[in-house]
């Protein structure tokens, strides 16, 4: 005869406890917000959240619509990715532009060519304001930046969507407060405790499909201040968009993105890796961070992305 | 690729987690610790390490400081001192790990309570050459209060008094001293828990991830042996079967009509086991039915344990909310309108027991008012003294009276259903964390 203690129960896998906190997550957002939004943008990682979120609500519809900020300046895979997967899940999509911004007049842009990426946030709160919402849920994670390393799972910010440090709500156990005033709005992360790897064995597990510009593919490129800059990349509208500059000199290489963004701050890295098993493979033989070879824009000052999360970045 | 690389990733797919947290302050060699594991972990990868290389030469110091990998925010890099938890991540390749890193001074005792409340394990940090400190018994006590299982003394900076096996055996003997006055020891025991303790230098690496060969007088589990061991916080205990309502999927506006009836509980079970067929109740109200289906996804289950997030499908048409919760018959608890608690007060703005607040448990809400405020704990003194009210950081025992019923267990029986949280209502922040006696 055996007793029960005898007989313990076998943990849980890390990716199934990572599934089940960020599903729990996002039903806690459900169950406390009245009009909760999903930030998509066709990266790996809200396309797991979209996935969780399946595992969360069906077999019914999600209690949140998707959302993009779309800048204008995305590469053209992913906004037909972004369209295609949300068709595929019968969910309402909506897209605000930057560019409406800029004709509003909000958002001035210091030079033609300046990065739109940081005023992302003033079209986010915008469309905040627009459509009454009182929750953000996003795909950021703890791993990413040191920034993020204290971020809450529940980050609560102010009317004017500053992120304050200093006035966050403590988060004890699992019991996320997600209250807010009118005005007042929650970012909501369910996969604040994945990391990079996380994501890519997720995404391998569940076998999820991906904008073919993470995969390794053959693309010209310059040389620009010690990163790989894709070079005259096609726009959905048609433009084109780092057009090359005189005296630079396009090499054809094989490359892939780690990082999917807006164009003028998301740099690929040199690889072979062609499928998800070969990408699992190279994260964890990786030798350098996510952001620190990609993502042109955190590079600026050590503080850069807390200055910018406290300007209402997601 | 090696052979043995391969191996890592793929046993990456069947690996556990374990939340752990580390208390002590930055003199105790606690970012060193966590840098160190980090680092010899290989979780820092170069351009990390390059950029800390270039603080340090900066900064004048000879060698590379590891623990600048945990170098917070701006706000706090201004004022030198570390003032939230901070959450890290390694992994070994058999397991995933959590570090919740809290600053250990006492007016931060509101973030060791937070670290604490999801960590499995504490790892309390002492000086070699200081020993058991007032601010060790505070950690400990925190650690117990908070109900973590698995507690490991680490007796740091052995390389600043020589590796000395004799002054190693004295602070262990003085801390279990401590630990039995303040009652740690028995009921670690009595719990089925343990304390541990260890050897070591975080600056150079002996008896973290590495033994080294400094104290071949210590044949013990070296820091990451200690952790690859400790048990997943779920696997531990055989706990009644908790599962808090947290929303409801009705999908009838759906244009398929075979899900007409559809009715799914979904949550996550906060404790014990469930299969199809059990026959459960839902709390507070009393009805009973059986377990119908069990669903993560569009995957059907015969059984669930703690700590998944299912969906729920009863027998029965039950009318059923968010808050409710769902238990086995035959484990039932009695909802309760008055509740007995350590309160850890968190906010600015101390309590007024003249006010009503807000309790969040599980996913329940309940409007309550101090019934009375039995005394506060001293955390260095662990004395009881009468108070009035609560000011940050506090920790005291309050008795509540609900306006609604709750379905509570004690916490240090079940630590998902015997902790809330309080919220004011004014400001909508969390100011204070509970633990039901």
């Amino acid at each position: 005869m055996t007793t029960k203690q005898e007989n313990p129960r076998q943990p849980l896998s890390h990716l199934d406890w990572l599934e089940s906190e960020a599903i729990y997550i996002l039903r806690e957002v459900a169950g406390q917000c009245s009009n909760p939004v999903l930030l998509f943008s066709g990266g790996k990682d809200s396309l797991c959240i979209l996935r969780l979120a399946e595992k969360a609500f069906r077999p019914g519809r999600f209690p949140f619509p998707l959302m993009h900020i779309d800048t204008g300046h995305n590469y053209k895979e992913v906004i037909d990715f972004r369209d295609q997967r949300a068709a595929e899940l019968g969910e309402r999509l909506i897209v605000r532009n930057v560019e409406d911004s800029m004709k509003r007049g909000t958002v001035v842009l210091k030079s033609a060519d300046e990065s739109r990426n940081k005023h992302q946030s003033v079209t986010l709160l915008e469309a905040i304001e627009e459509f009454g919402f009182d929750c953000c849920i996003g795909g950021a994670r703890r791993d990413e930046e040191k920034a993020r390393a204290k971020e809450r799972i529940m980050s609560f910010r102010d009317e004017f969507g500053q992120w304050d440090p200093k006035n966050q709500r403590p988060e004890l156990w699992s019991l996320y407060n997600a209250r807010s005033h009118k005005g007042e709005n929650i970012r909501a992360f369910p996969i604040s405790n994945w990391t990079e790897m996380d994501v890519w064995q997720y995404i391998e597990r569940e076998k999820l499909q991906l904008p073919s510009i993470y995969f390794a593919h053959q693309r010209d490129v310059v040389m620009r201040g010690g990163s790989i800059v894709p070079v005259n990349v096609p726009l959905v509208n048609g433009e084109v968009a780092n057009p090359v500059k005189v005296g630079e000199e396009i090499i054809n290489m094989q490359i892939r993105f780690r990082t999917v963004g807006d164009i003028s701050c998301t740099a690929p890295v040199i690889s072979d890796a062609d499928d998800v098993s070969k990408i699992v493979l190279e994260t964890a033989t990786s030798t350098i961070t996510e952001r620190g070879a990609t993502r042109l824009d955190d590079q600026t000052s050590d503080a850069s992305m807390e200055q910018r999360k406290k300007e209402g970045y997601f | 690729m090696s052979s043995t690389n391969k191996q890592r990733i793929d046993s990456q797919h069947n690996d556990s987690l374990l939340r752990f947290m580390t208390c002590g302050s930055v003199d105790d060699g606690k970012s060193t610790l966590i840098g160190r594991l980090l680092y010899d972990t290989k979780t820092i990868l170069a351009d990390t390490l390059t950029q800390i290389t270039r603080t340090s030469e900066k900064r004048g110091l000879t060698a590379v400081d590891l623990s600048l990998l945990t170098d917070g925010l701006q706000a706090e890099r201004e004022q030198g001192i570390t003032i939230d938890v901070a959450y890290r991540y390694f992994s070994t390749g058999t397991r995933k790990y959590i570090i919740a890193d809290a600053p250990g001074h006492e007016q931060y005792t509101r973030n060791m309570v937070t670290a604490a409340s999801t960590a499995n394990l504490a790892i309390i940090l002492i000086d070699a050459r200081k020993g058991v400190l007032t601010q060790t018994r505070r950690h400990s006590y925190l650690a117990h209060l908070v109900g973590i299982p698995h507690i490991v003394v680490a007796v740091n900076k052995m390389d600043l008094v020589n590796y000395d096996q004799a002054v190693y055996d004295k602070i262990c003997a003085d801390y279990l001293v401590f630990a039995n006055e303040i009652g740690l020891a028995q009921s670690q025991i009595a719990a089925g828990n343990d304390i541990s303790f260890i050897p070591m230098s975080a600056l150079n690496g002996d008896m973290l991830v590495d033994r080294l060969d400094n104290m071949p007088w210590y044949d013990g589990k070296t820091m990451i042996e200690m952790l690859e061991a400790a048990p997943s916080a779920h696997t531990e205990h055989n706990e009644p079967f908790r599962f808090p309502v947290q929303f409801v999927c009705r999908p009838h506006a759906s244009d398929n009509p075979e899900l007409h009836d559809f009715r799914g509980f979904m949550g996550r079970i906060e404790s014990g086991e469930i299969a199809v067929g059990d026959a459960v109740t839902v709390l507070p109200n009393g009805y009973q039915s059986k377990v119908k289906a069990i669903q993560i996804g569009e995957a059907q289950l015969q059984s669930a344990t703690t700590e998944q997030s299912i969906t729920l499908l009863l027998e029965d048409e039950i009318d059923t909310s968010r808050g409710d919760m769902i238990v086995k018959s035959c484990e039932a608890q009695e909802p309760v309108k008055q509740i007995d608690a350590f309160v850890c007060w968190l906010s600015e703005t101390p309590m007024s027991p003249a006010r009503t607040y807000v309790i969040r448990h599980t996913t329940r809400e309940s409007k309550a008012k101090v019934g009375a405020i039995h005394y506060k704990v001293d955390v260095n003194t662990l004395e009881e003294q009468a108070t009035i009210d609560l000011k940050m950081n506090d920790i005291a025992r309050i008795t509540f009276k609900l306006a609604q019923p709750l379905m509570v267990d004690s916490y240090n029986t079940n630590r998902a259903t015997g902790a809330f949280i309080i919220i004011d209502e004014s400001s909508n922040n969390t100011v204070g964390a509970g633990m039901i006696i």
